[in-house]
């Protein structure tokens, strides 16, 4: 199964290799990935998307905490969260697709974020089920460059599982 | 006052209370060797490679319970460091090592000896440091000699680029250390630990495995308590060996792949195993699924990474093992009533008859000395007085299992890694610890010359270890499973003619050197090898046949053993399988 796992690190040179390189040489999968400062400069806080049975799972959190720069991990999974991505897709849509482009980006609550007299690129953000699905709608109208963030999750307030 | 960063350097590891630093200068730490030059409390040890620095570092740490303290220079000299950290760090064994690093400003391109320590030791550290500015200096010194000795132990390694050591600034050491990502939990959850004492109490036909956490933690004393009082037997892990008198009635010896029949056996029937500071190590467990299928495991260790690894366990307690063992016993003695002299009496009775079958035995009658009859002629020659290291492969099996271990910190042997080359520095740092101790390296003909060039550190330091090899001629473990599972075929494995004249070896470096090739004279070359005060190299050459059993072929269940041939009983010797 998919976890989303968050991670508060000490905000340290090196801290990264650290913890990436549990999970290769321990052979865990990451499936995404993204850190970035929190409101306290001296700390970061990861989050990794990692699939395995709850042994491995039990293992990667507690191998994650054993790591001196790890302050704090949380199985997002095990609790009520947000999660969100954000792509960056350029699209050179054919004339007659151009407005079919724009719909949907609309209907996705997106954004264009550039155009030229070719292409538009689209900014959009939502969990990976609305990514894929809007990935999907414009793929046939000509995908010319597509970026995809790690995962970002936090918490709901107030409600567990 | 302004000091430069090799003299807080000094000044810091004083106030650890290191007297003994095991090293090998080179260009990037010569602030620091400069110093040391006249320095009178504190003493560097020159090895002859920084390989073997680490090791001796290891043995001194792992005979005294104090951390063992490396230097060394950048590049190579650091690179050379990365197994003896790999091995210390697979042990759980305290090590704080200097490296010697490029100055700052050369970082990153590739500089004369430059080499990414930091990097490459990150898996094999418990943590480590690049100190980049000198301020931060005695603060990470503190923090890696708090972090190598405390929750579960382990190497730190620390790297000093050239201008960190060689500027200045204000002295500053930490009163205390507070790393608030790093909080070893050491008391175990007093409801789990009840849980455990009911399941004692209940279990019909318990077994303790005994694992170097043990001994890392000090519970010899309480564990002893624990397996007297509740009248339950222990077998104790290669790394728990001493952790539990190998003498004590209730003892069953080593488990695992080259254990003893008895200790596997009752693992496999029991149905409560106490699993105390060990972590269910391959070689222990034999097929996991074939595990002690009827048991219960109750599993005491401070790092929570080991508990359900590789076996599901049903009472987990993280903690010290001897802060939980304090108090298992005082609800044991307190809250449960039990006739423990009566519930046991037929486990122990069954496991006393298992002991009778087949015990540890060779064949005692040949004339070609036998390395089993080496081991226990040491045995018996030093009562068991002494600290035995030991290399990796046969010998290090054989001494396990001939070799009664009654106390803590008595074997100091690579179980985790393996090693082949630990045993010898590991002796000198351990005679460097004890210098009255009587020290024995169980050394095998290859791992020995991994490295023999450690002789030097010996006669020079006046340190008298001594080295016992087993001469086979082969690399005899392997040699081993090429005779069982490879049909023979000795690819590489054969050293013969190749093997050096240890005693020569020993002469010119001024130690002494003797040989025995008959078992007639085996006791007197040992009784006047332990007499020397000098290094002494004994080399008995032992019949190159011999083969380490019981065996438990890789990936069969731990009571599929195999038995000596000759010995064979009532049990049909299980049909070989091939292995990875
Ligand atoms: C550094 C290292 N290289 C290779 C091995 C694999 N290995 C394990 S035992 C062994 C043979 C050791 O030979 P020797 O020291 O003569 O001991 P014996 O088994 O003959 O007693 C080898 C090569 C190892 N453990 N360590
Ligand atoms: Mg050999």
């Amino acid at each position: 199964m998919k976890h989303t796992i968050s991670i508060l690190v000490e905000n340290k040179f090196g801290v990264l290799s650290r913890i990436s390189g549990l999970f290769s040489g321990r052979g865990y999968n990451i499936e995404s990935l993204s850190v970035g400062e929190t409101i306290d400069p001296q700390i970061s806080i990861m989050t990794i998307v990692t699939v395995g049975d709850d042994r491995i799972i039990e293992q990667i959190t507690k191998q994650l905490n054993k790591l001196v720069d790890v302050i704090k991990v949380v199985d997002m999974t095990e609790s009520d969260h947000v999660e969100r991505e954000m792509v960056l897709i350029k699209v050179a849509p054919r004339s007659e697709d151009k407005a079919e482009v724009l719909r949907l980006t609309e209907i996705f609550r997106g954004r264009v974020v550039d155009s030229s007299q070719k292409t538009y690129t689209i900014e959009i953000t939502g969990d990976d089920k609305k990514i894929d699905a809007i990935v999907d709608l414009l793929k046939p109208m000509g995908i010319k460059e597509f970026v995809r963030s790690g995962k970002i999750a936090i918490a709901r307030e107030g409600i567990k599982k | 006052m302004k000091l430069s960063g090799a003299e807080i350097l000094l000044k810091c590891l004083k106030r650890e209370g290191v007297k003994h630093i095991f090293g090998y200068p080179g260009g990037v730490v010569l602030n620091i060797f400069d110093l040391l030059h006249e320095d009178k409390e504190l003493k560097l040890i020159l090895t002859r490679h920084e390989q073997g620095a680490v090791h001796a570092a290891d043995g001194y740490a792992r005979a005294t319970g104090k951390p063992g303290v490396v230097l060394v220079t950048s590049g190579p000299g650091a690179t050379n460091t990365v197994t003896g950290i790999a091995t210390a760090s697979m042990d759980s064994i305290p090590l704080v090592v200097f490296c010697g690093q490029v100055p700052t400003a050369l970082i990153g391109n590739d500089a004369f000896q430059e080499a990414d320590i930091v990097g490459i030791t990150r898996p094999c550290t418990k943590h480590n440091y690049l100190v980049k500015d000198i301020k931060d200096l005695g603060r990470i010194i503190k923090e890696s000699f708090y972090v190598a000795t405390t929750g579960r132990p382990g190497p730190v390694l620390i790297d000093l680029p050239k201008d960190v050591t060689g500027s200045k600034t204000e002295f500053g050491w930490p009163d205390k250390v507070d790393i608030r990502s790093y909080n070893p939990t050491y008391q175990g959850n007093e409801w789990m630990i009840k849980q455990a004492a009911h399941a004692i109490a209940k279990a019909k036909k318990p077994v303790i495995i005994a694992g170097g956490g043990v001994i890392l933690s000090g519970g010899a004393k309480e564990l002893k308590e624990l397996a007297e009082y509740t009248n339950v037997p222990v077998t104790m892990t290669l790394m728990g060996l001493g952790a539990f008198p190998g003498t004590h009635k209730l003892s069953l010896g080593m488990p695992g792949m080259h254990g003893t029949y008895f200790a596997n056996k009752s693992i496999q029937e029991s149905d409560l195993l106490i699993a105390v500071g060990m972590r269910f190590d391959d070689r222990v467990t034999g097929k996991i699924s074939g595990f002690a299928p009827q048991a219960k495991i109750v599993h005491i260790d401070i790092d929570p990474t080991s508990i359900r690894k590789n076996v599901h366990v049903d009472i987990p307690i993280v903690g010290d093992v001897k802060r939980v063992l304090v108090i298992l016993n005082k609800i044991l003695k307190a809250d449960v009533k039990e006739q423990w002299k009566e519930i046991r009496k037929a486990w122990l009775k069954q496991i006393q008859t298992w002991k009778m079958d087949r015990p540890l035995v060779y064949d005692e009658t040949s004339d070609v000395i036998k390395p089993q009859y080496v081991v226990e002629k040491i045995y018996e020659l030093t009562k068991g007085d002494a600290i035995v290291t030991t290399e990796v492969g046969q010998n290090q099996m054989w001494a396990a299992q001939f070799f009664k271990f009654d106390k803590p910190r008595t074997l100091l042997t690579s179980g985790g890694l393996g090693t082949m080359g630990y045993g010898f520095p590991a002796a000198i740092g351990a005679q460097l610890a004890f210098p009255n101790k009587l020290v024995i390296d169980i050394a095998g003909d290859g791992s020995i010359q991994m490295n023999i060039q450690e002789l030097a550190t010996a006669v020079i330091n006046r340190l008298p270890v001594k080295v016992a090899i087993l001469n086979n001629r082969y690399l005899g473990m392997v040699r081993q499973w090429q005779e069982l599972f490879y049909q023979g075929r000795y690819a590489h494995t054969r050293l013969d003619e190749t093997v050096p004249d240890f005693v020569k070896i020993a002469e010119a470096y001024n130690a002494v050197g003797l040989r025995a090739t008959k078992k007639s004279e085996v006791e007197t070359v040992l009784k006047e090898g332990l007499k020397v005060k000098k290094p002494v190299i004994m080399d008995f050459v032992v019949d190159w046949k011999e083969k380490v059993f019981p065996m438990v072929p890789a990936g069969a269940a731990i009571d599929e053993m195999l038995f000596p041939e000759e010995k064979k009983k009532k049990k049909p010797v299980k049909k070989l399988k091939a292995v990875k």
